[in-house]
């Protein structure tokens, strides 16, 4: 293993970190669809860090359904945001206020 | 120790570039960056021995979802996200404080919790395709075929959403 494992955790948390910093200032809704992607690579960042550690195939394993839950995930996203779009004419999340009341 | 210099270096990239993902104000050079993220991730897949993923990582999602998200910035032609009120710097400085203390906890558990993470592991024949087919074929034959109906609903809901009037 090139580098202490610590590292690699440490490096995971910072980037989860990240995306939940993104996730809460961010008021374009795309950029938060963005974040959630970098909060999941940083999962997969850990997993793999973990299987190599281990020298156990199952981490990857995960990592790769991991891959595939975010590849389904972001086309209906995207087509959520963009019926949205349509409907509203704003990518802002402080317009978004349909369910309020 | 080449290589461990490799991974300091990659990873101060990924932290950076991820960072003006989150702080950049224009959509498209967020997409742009991120791109990059992947990329300098897909590179410390390599260092850590995980060759098939290296690949996946730049074939699903620099290739794929990003083109995705590129898409959509570009069919909606937003432009630059204006400045926040000041009301919002409040949340902003209390959700600000949260998020460091996350951090805390993460780095401390990691540092004080588990002590023998420094022992090497043995000699590395889990990145290649074959241990993860393997794998992938027996043991986890069943959420390989749970994901493939995953996509599948994935794919009818897009149909349905992208229909003219919802």
């Amino acid at each position: 293993m090139v580098v202490p494992l610590e590292h690699v955790i440490i490096l995971s948390g910072l980037l989860f970190s990240i995306g939940v910093m993104g996730v809460l200032f961010r008021r374009n809704v795309i950029i938060i669809f963005m974040s959630i992607e970098l909060m999941l690579n940083a999962v997969n960042l850990a997993l793999v860090g973990f299987s190599r550690y281990h020298n156990n195939v199952d981490g990857q394993v995960f990592v790769f359904l991991v891959m595939t839950l975010a590849a389904a995930e972001v086309s209906v996203g995207l087509a959520i945001i963009v019926a949205l779009f349509r409907n509203r004419q704003t990518v802002n999340i402080n317009e978004m206020n349909l369910m309020k009341n | 120790m080449t290589l461990s210099l490799l991974f300091y270096i990659i990873s101060t990239l990924t932290i950076g570039s991820a960072l003006l993902v989150v702080l950049n104000r224009n959509a498209v050079y967020s997409a742009v960056l991120l791109v990059f993220t992947f990329f300098n991730l897909s590179i410390l897949y390599l260092l850590l021995e995980a060759y098939f993923l290296a690949v996946l990582e730049i074939i699903i999602y620099a290739g794929a979802i990003m083109v995705l998200f590129l898409f959509v910035i570009m069919l909606f032609n937003v432009g630059k996200e204006q400045v926040l009120p000041k009301i919002m710097s409040f949340q902003r400085a209390v959700s600000l404080f949260l998020l460091v203390i996350f951090f805390t906890g993460v780095s401390l558990f990691t540092i004080q919790g588990v002590q023998d993470l420094h022992q090497p592991a043995g000699s590395a024949s889990i990145g290649n395709v074959t241990a993860i087919g393997e794998a992938l074929f027996s043991k986890y034959l069943f959420p390989f075929e749970i994901a493939s109906i995953l996509l599948l609903v994935a794919l009818i809901g897009t149909v349905y959403l992208a229909k003219r009037k919802i």
